[in-house]
């Protein structure tokens, strides 16, 4: 990578997320030369060597473009999303975690203090000694001082203000590029970027307008999963044949990729435009397809849904409305 | 003794039915706790699952819905439509730690100004019980930083 200086300088980091988001950019396959033909590499955790006191060290507003990826969960998170912040001039939320909380914004169902439990004394756990974290530790060799795991897990723009949002789990690679190019054209003048606070690199529809499956006013007795079915229809809607897609209020921008191969969809590119709350808007598509009218045989049909908190919020919890189940924030 | 904890409830109210009962109940001199603040909508088929969720995270204790009686709907059927969303939203708040007795459903029609008086008499009793949501004020708590409960209530 190169560290000629008179380039516009790039960065990006991962905060409470799993690295998918970092193996998506670099599937953008040749045009990650690209990135480094028009950008200086200055802090890239899993690809190149940097120090946090080399991006302190940098002037405000130093980097041209940051891609963030990764919720806030521990105090280290929100220092970086913070020192991040006054370094870039374009922060883009990258991915799910960032943007809606993701997966590990699931942990917000349950009390920090059960989390760490689960993490570190249940049986499956080779943990013989009982240790556990010690914020504050008075080592011999001095004070050592591990980032606080705090009460919930935040978004990205509950934390710091964002210039753009770039959902997915992970974003699609060719939307990736399409990002990069956009940018490098912005940056040579051949092209103008959106509105602060747009979504980029994804539609403004919802994933069943990118489905070629065939929708019918059809309706459901029973919702099933996936390997209970004998047999998938390859033609027609899924959520028609009782399984719980979430496409009808996920962001287009994917393809319909799970959908087109006989998945549902899970939902991984967060809410369509103009939708406020994710799990909400399920809850209106999913009661709309189920056939009955009776409270008993309606109860009878929902129970073949067992989860719909986790159905409903697997990525959005984090940005929902409520934000976390009681127990996170309860003090019982 | 402490002050009486007074809930309060948003109740969503169908322009046909349920709206024109808590009017009857007015006219008719019928009195029912204050503790409700009815909004009109046009169907209890309107009512958006984000409406309850946004009354919840904006500081009401419990969410009333009323609609018209099953084959009743103005609209044909949508009635039963908010039957099955509401069946779906309690057991999704339940998920979330929300006991889904703050949210009701209540069939009440233009002429049962008297039912729906007693309704919302019984409801706010059962919420009183409940106690208070507290559900945190969020928006609040985003430039902080909380390093262990974000604006927890308590």
């Amino acid at each position: 990578m190169s560290t000629n200086g008179s380039k516009p300088k790039f960065a990006m980091y991962w905060a409470s997320s799993c690295g998918g988001c970092e193996i998506a950019v670099l599937n953008i396959g040749e045009k990650i030369l690209d990135v480094d033909a028009n950008f200086d590499v200055v802090f890239w955790p899993v690809a190149m060597d940097a120090k946090y006191k080399d991006v302190e060290a940098l002037e405000d507003g130093a980097i041209t473009l940051c891609l963030f990826n990764g919720g806030i969960r521990t105090a280290e998170n929100e220092h970086l999303a913070h020192l991040l912040r006054r370094k870039s001039k374009l922060l883009v939320s990258f991915g799910s975690c960032a943007t809606e909380g993701c997966v590990p914004g699931l942990a917000n169902l349950s009390r920090p203090q059960d989390i760490l439990d689960t993490a570190f004394g249940t049986l499956t756990t080779d943990n013989p000694q009982a240790v556990r974290p010690i914020y504050d530790y008075p080592a011999p060799e001095g004070p050592l001082r591990i980032p606080v795991f705090q009460a919930a897990v935040r978004t990205l723009d509950q934390v710091v203000p964002v210039d753009y949002y770039m959902p997915g789990c992970p974003p699609e690679s060719h939307q990736i590029a399409a990002v990069v190019e956009l940018v490098i054209k912005a940056l040579n003048g051949q092209a103008e970027l959106p509105p602060r606070g747009a979504t980029i690199g994804a539609g403004a529809s919802t994933c069943c307008d990118e489905c070629p499956r065939e929708r019918n006013v059809k309706t459901i007795k029973q919702f099933v999963r996936i390997q209970d079915l004998e047999q998938i229809d390859p033609k027609l809607c899924l959520l028609e044949q009782g399984l719980p897609c979430n496409g009808p209020a996920t962001r287009s921008g994917c393809g319909a990729l799970c959908p087109k191969v006989s998945a549902q969809c899970i939902g991984c590119y967060g809410p369509a435009e103009g939708v406020v709350d994710y799990g909400a808007r399920l809850i209106t598509a999913f009661a709309s397809v189920i056939d009955a009218k009776d409270p008993a045989e309606i109860e009878r049909i929902l129970d073949t849904l067992p989860d719909p908190t986790g159905q409903f919020y697997r990525f959005n919890l984090a940005k929902s409305l409520l934000r976390a189940g009681r127990p996170a924030w309860s003090q019982q | 003794m402490s002050e009486q904890f007074e809930p309060v409830i948003i109740g969503f109210t169908c322009n046909w039915c349920s709206y024109r009962a808590a009017d009857l109940a007015g006219t008719a001199r019928m009195k029912y706790p204050a503790n409700v603040r009815l909004i009109r909508l046009m169907c209890s088929g309107r009512l958006d699952p984000t409406f309850v969720m946004k009354a919840l995270a904006g500081g009401a204790d419990a969410v009333l819905i009323t609609g018209c009686h099953p084959g009743e709907c103005h609209y044909i059927e949508q009635n039963y439509k908010a039957l099955r969303r509401y069946l779906l939203l309690r057991r999704t708040l339940g998920g979330l730690g929300i006991e889904p007795a703050r949210v009701k459903l209540v069939w009440a029609s233009a002429a049962e100004g008297a039912k729906l008086t007693h309704e919302i008499t019984s409801f706010v009793e059962e919420i009183r019980s409940l106690g208070p949501l507290h559900w945190p004020q969020w928006d609040g708590a985003e430039t902080s930083a909380p390093a262990q409960a974000p604006a927890a209530a308590d």
